[in-house]
């Protein structure tokens, strides 16, 4: 009886460990991504959040709608001219994918609006959006910095706000349409 | 039957052994010393409270021991963010003294291997100093060592919590000294190339809120002012 105890630990043991290699101990889950080939190189896509439903925060000094209810902005002198959002993003089949921020700030050294995408089982981007607006109401700017599967893509992203005017009750009342382009980076030799 | 019942029991043990094995295998070693910590440049060294509760916001899937806050803020209850987490927070100098605003994107990730002592989270950062401009941080961590040196331990603790000093870095890559990549955006900073190392300092945790006194910090090293002109026009 003592051996066939011997062996259950050696079985227990072998077990135990091949448990944990067969079965990840994380796995993300994944949506298909929706890519389009542009027409002068590079590839597309987009995202959208559905406005209000998929804003997370809204933060600003003197904000009178602040989100979520509870949120107590800091009331330092050095976050004035700062206004924080935080989204749920969407691909274009309405899935939420992953998360992101809104940075506007003004300074000494101008106005600055940064976007973070963060879609956990891809990887992060960064683009700072040029502030002045383009003609119809799009503002554009370069991806400046991606991890993972963004780490070796550059390009363009941008931002435009969409009234929703279908007039159904349950509609949102507009989104934010963001559209990246992606081209592969030169490597410097 | 007896027989059974001791394989049973045998392969039940053997789990056992081998679960502690993983849990405190010796040559699953800390992180060691940072190598900004011994660096010559210029630092920006960023303070920020651990505490989920003492953030501006903090949201996660709901689910989690360490409830989101304030109360009601948007849950991250979709399938492909109910692993992630944001946290929005003051970030403060040396002195303790306002320097901007970080928020943190986490996310559970697939390097995990539990067996190697990798409890691996994709993190990303994104920080804006105000008269500095902003900073994207993109780094891997391991909380392989929080896990069992803090969180174990308040597990096993009869009073479900842990009080200590327990200090480390979490950044584990993706540089080869295990530093964040880190990126100017905006301002003075725009255009940069710099690395960077968060590091945790806890004091108490408790299994039924997470971490009850505990301060991050990131570490940020400025490039010399030759690296800084060609990382510039480089970024550019």
């Amino acid at each position: 009886m003592l051996k066939t105890f011997i062996v259950g630990i050696v079985l227990g043991v072998a077990a135990a460990a091949a448990a944990l290699y067969a079965y990840p101990a994380v796995d993300q889950h994944r949506e298909a991504s929706i890519v389009s080939v542009a027409a002068n190189g590079g590839n597309i896509e987009s995202f959208h959040i559905n406005m209000p439903m998929d804003r997370i925060m809204v933060g600003a000094s003197g904000e009178k709608q602040a989100l979520p209810t509870g949120l107590k902005w800091p009331a330092d002198q050095e976050l004035k001219n700062v206004r924080a959002e935080l989204f749920k993003i969407r691909n274009a089949r309405d899935t939420v994918i992953g998360v992101a921020s809104r940075m506007s700030a003004r300074d000494g050294s101008g106005e600055i609006i940064d976007w973070v995408l963060h879609l956990p089982a891809r990887g992060s981007i960064f683009v700072n959006l040029r502030p002045e607006a383009l003609q119809g109401g799009f503002r554009r700017g370069e991806l400046q910095a991606g991890s993972r599967e963004f780490a070796p893509l550059g390009g363009l992203m941008s931002e435009r706000w969409v009234p929703n005017t279908s007039g159904d009750a349950d509609a949102p009342a507009g989104r934010i349409e963001l559209v990246t382009t992606y081209i592969r980076r030169q490597e410097t030799p | 039957m007896k027989y059974l019942i001791a394989l049973f029991f045998g392969l039940l043990v053997g789990a056992a052994i081998f679960v502690i094995g993983v849990i405190y295998n010796p040559f699953n070693s800390d992180n060691g010393l940072s190598p900004l910590s011994v660096t010559d440049s210029e630092v920006i060294a960023l303070n920020f409270s651990a505490v989920p509760s003492e953030a501006i916001v903090f949201t996660n899937d709901g689910d989690s021991h360490v409830k989101p806050f304030p109360e009601k803020v948007q849950q991250l209850w979709e399938a492909p963010i109910r692993s992630s987490s944001i946290t929005a927070t003051v970030m403060r100098d040396a002195r303790g003294r306002t320097a901007g605003l970080g928020i943190k994107f986490s996310s559970e990730s697939e390097r995990t291997r539990l067996m190697k002592g990798e409890a691996m989270i994709d993190s990303a950062w994104y920080i804006y100093l105000p008269g500095s401009g902003s900073l994207f941080i993109e780094q891997f961590e391991n909380h392989w060592a929080f896990l069992r040196d803090v969180i174990i331990p308040a597990y096993r603790s009869s009073a479900d919590s842990w009080k200590g000093a327990w200090l480390g870095d979490l950044t584990a890559g993706p540089g080869a000294l295990r530093t964040a990549a880190v990126t100017g955006g905006a301002g003075s900073l725009r255009g940069l190339k710099m690395e960077a190392v968060e590091s945790l300092s806890a004091q108490a945790y408790s299994v039924e809120g997470g971490p009850v006194a505990a301060e991050g910090r990131l570490l940020i090293e400025l490039p010399r002012d030759t690296e800084a002109s060609e990382s510039a026009s480089s970024g550019e």
